[in-house]
């Protein structure tokens, strides 16, 4: 048990220390990408500038600067930020972690539910009406852009019908921290949640679908079928459970990617401070202490999301824990 | 006593039709047989022939492909053909019970072999969880598994695959089916293997009591273990009798094929074994007269019209050849088909 989880603590090292390396000489070793020139301002002369690299030891050699980043950011955890001097970096991040948990966690309760329904609903019948309307659906929700339908809810349920019974209880934009208001966070990251999860419901339930009717051209179905099973307990039991599996890797994809800022649209759209939107901002203004500490954040839970995934795997299929 | 003269199962004109893309194909046609209880019918024929189409349909796992079966298929004096799909599947598993020729696929991957055994057990009877336990663990001491306890926690994954064929043989006769239908048990099974199975389905024919229905392709299998044999071609029934009759004094020609393709155990080592020339008809190009006369070496102008299979008597054949012409006809099919 010890030895895989150190396993994948080394691997998860390599893979984040490859990335940093990588973000590192794309902001601050690219010809041309000189971040003291940007700090400087446009026109800045030749003194201001020598003075801006010497203050934001810029004037040192390379491998020098990336490890002074890189103990900042880890060690001591000091690094702050270029355009608000003296505001710290590590803080920003742990503020922004649980805004974009709450809603990529809830806009993942909402999709897994969805497409199981939707899926399962559409591969009872394969090309009667319900299956073909439900993928139809699908496919509308996968083409929806997701800034587009966040605009459309916004202005439904924050202008247009506001006032209305229906949309009343529907807070101003922003964020409320579960711990102070939880009725009030609920409220807040509902429709957000709600909308992230479009796209991938629609997804998952075409997934879901082909996959469970795939399933069903199994043999094992078929002995399910001379066991006397009922054909719901095939469909659920059975067909499922193996279609799952596939269903699984894809999730810890997207997952992962989602908490790793992969949701910055949606919070922009609807104003919540998560990671995505502190990506966002800090690469407005090429914040780079700050867009090197979102990066290993948001590689730091792809690789932890593939961990999971790993673990969920030989829960869920026997075959992999023996492998 | 009528109720002993009954048979356990009675299949009368047995018709199986498929929508194909360009019209109905009939892939059983008027398959007629008895089963009594306790007996081994061995059903031979080539891929195609529509032996497990025939039984599938007795079972009603045809239903969700489309197919339309006609006919009518009588257990213990019930119709079984129209029957709701919800008492089809209460009989399954329970009163007639299948095992498939390919145990590596036969069970679902994720759940042990004791849970897939239990879930059955629980289906059709009211045991308690420690007592399908219990029952699936005797079953697997049953079926030869050493250690039954232990497999009984294993994954189909990690056992091998004869061991899996008796985990499949133990699941279907958990609850004493009557009926036990084996699709080609021994096909996907090495040869050493394929002994023990058949042995221990010979065995388990009088531990359980159960008639068994024995669907193959290889008239060495049919041999060993049979009652009695029906012979199956394009979807009918060419042959049918006891199994000492149909070895000692088979009258389809399509029947000598199949014996001749069996290499000889004792005298000269044949230079080449006879086979039957040319392929089976598809099922969108039947023929009007005998579907076996386009292959068959003694076909002559009577073959024209399809020959009727005999409804009485223990030993027929569809075949018009009259008894004193079966030699040399036998003769000549085999040397026809040498000289294919």
């Amino acid at each position: 048990m010890i030895r895989p989880l150190l396993a994948r603590l080394a691997q998860m090292i390599f893979v984040m220390a490859g990335i940093s390396v990588v973000t590192f000489a794309i902001f601050f070793a690219t010809p041309g990408a000189d971040p003291s020139a940007r700090i400087a301002g446009r026109n800045a002369s030749p003194e201001t500038l020598a003075a801006v690299r010497l203050s934001f030891g810029l004037n040192r050699p390379l491998p020098v600067q990336y490890g002074l980043l890189m103990k900042r950011l880890f060690v001591t955890q000091d690094l702050t930020s270029f355009m608000n001097r003296g505001e710290l970096v590590v803080p920003q991040i742990f503020a922004a972690t649980p805004v974009t948990l709450s809603l990529v966690g809830g806009a993942a309760l909402l999709w897994v539910g969805g497409a199981l329904l939707f899926g399962v609903l559409a591969a009872l019948r394969p090309g009667r009406m319900l299956d073909r309307g439900l993928m139809v659906l699908g496919l509308v929700g996968i083409s929806m852009p997701v800034y587009w339908l966040g605009a459309v809810v916004n202005l439904v349920t924050q202008s247009r019908l506001h006032e209305t019974w229906l949309f009343s209880w529907v807070p101003p934009l922003g964020y409320v921290a579960f711990a102070d208001d939880p009725w009030g966070w609920f409220k807040v990251l509902l429709l957000p949640s709600f909308t992230l999860s479009v796209f991938y419901i629609g997804l998952y339930s075409r997934v879901l679908r082909s996959a469970l009717i795939e399933a069903h051209q199994e043999d094992y179905i078929r002995t399910a079928r001379a066991k006397g099973l009922s054909e719901r307990r095939i469909l659920l039991v059975h067909a499922l459970r193996m279609s799952l599996v596939s269903v699984v890797t894809l999730f810890g994809l997207d997952f992962g990617a989602l908490v790793g800022g992969g949701a910055l649209l949606t919070e922009v759209v609807f104003g919540l401070p998560g990671i995505g939107k502190l990506t966002y901002d800090a690469l407005q203004t090429l914040d780079l202490p700050v867009i090197m500490a979102t990066v290993m954040y948001a590689s730091f839970f792809v690789v932890a999301a593939n961990a999971l995934v790993d673990m969920l795997y030989a829960f869920i299929d026997p075959r992999v824990r023996d492998a | 006593m009528p109720e002993l003269a009954t048979p356990l199962l009675q299949v009368r004109d047995l018709r199986v039709t498929f929508q194909g893309a360009e019209g109905p194909l009939r892939a059983v046609d008027g398959v007629s047989f008895d089963l009594a209880a306790g007996e081994i019918l061995g059903i031979v024929g080539e891929s195609g022939a529509g032996k497990s189409v025939t039984l599938l349909s007795v079972l009603g796992l045809l239903g969700h492909t489309g197919a339309v079966v006609e006919g009518s298929v009588r257990f213990k004096r019930r119709e079984l053909v129209g029957l709701p799909p919800r008492e089809l599947q209460r009989l399954r598993g329970g009163d007639i019970a299948m095992v498939f020729q390919d145990p590596m696929t036969a069970l679902t991957p994720v759940y042990s072999i004791g849970w897939q055994i239990v879930e059955q057990l629980r289906a059709h009877s009211g045991l308690s969880k420690a007592a399908s336990k219990a029952r699936a663990i005797e079953l697997l001491a049953a079926v030869g598994l050493p250690n039954p306890a232990v497999q009984f926690e294993r994954f189909p994954h990690q056992i091998s695959g004869g061991m899996r064929q008796r985990a499949v043989i133990a699941m279907a006769l958990s609850c004493s089916p009557a009926v036990l239908v084996a699709d080609e048990p021994t096909s996907a099974l090495d040869v050493t293997v394929q002994a023990q199975i058949l042995e221990l389905i010979h065995r388990l024919r009088s531990d359980f009591g159960s008639a068994v229905v024995l669907i193959t392709h290889d008239m060495g299998v049919v041999a060993g273990l049979a009652d009695r044999v029906m012979v199956m071609y394009a979807g009918r029934v060419m042959e049918r009798g006891s199994a000492r009759a149909l070895f000692e004094a088979a009258m389809h020609p399509y029947t000598w094929g199949l014996l001749g393709s069996i290499p000889p155990l004792s005298g000269p080592r044949p230079r080449r074994l006879p086979s039957i020339v040319g392929m089976p008809p598809a099922p969108d190009a039947m023929p009007s007269g005998c579907v076996f006369a386009p292959r068959c070496a003694a076909a002559d102008a009577r073959c024209a019209t399809r020959p009727a299979l005999p409804a009485q008597g223990l030993h027929a054949a569809a075949c018009v050849l009259a008894p004193d012409e079966r030699a040399a006809a036998r003769a000549r099919c085999l040397q026809g088909g040498l000289n294919a």
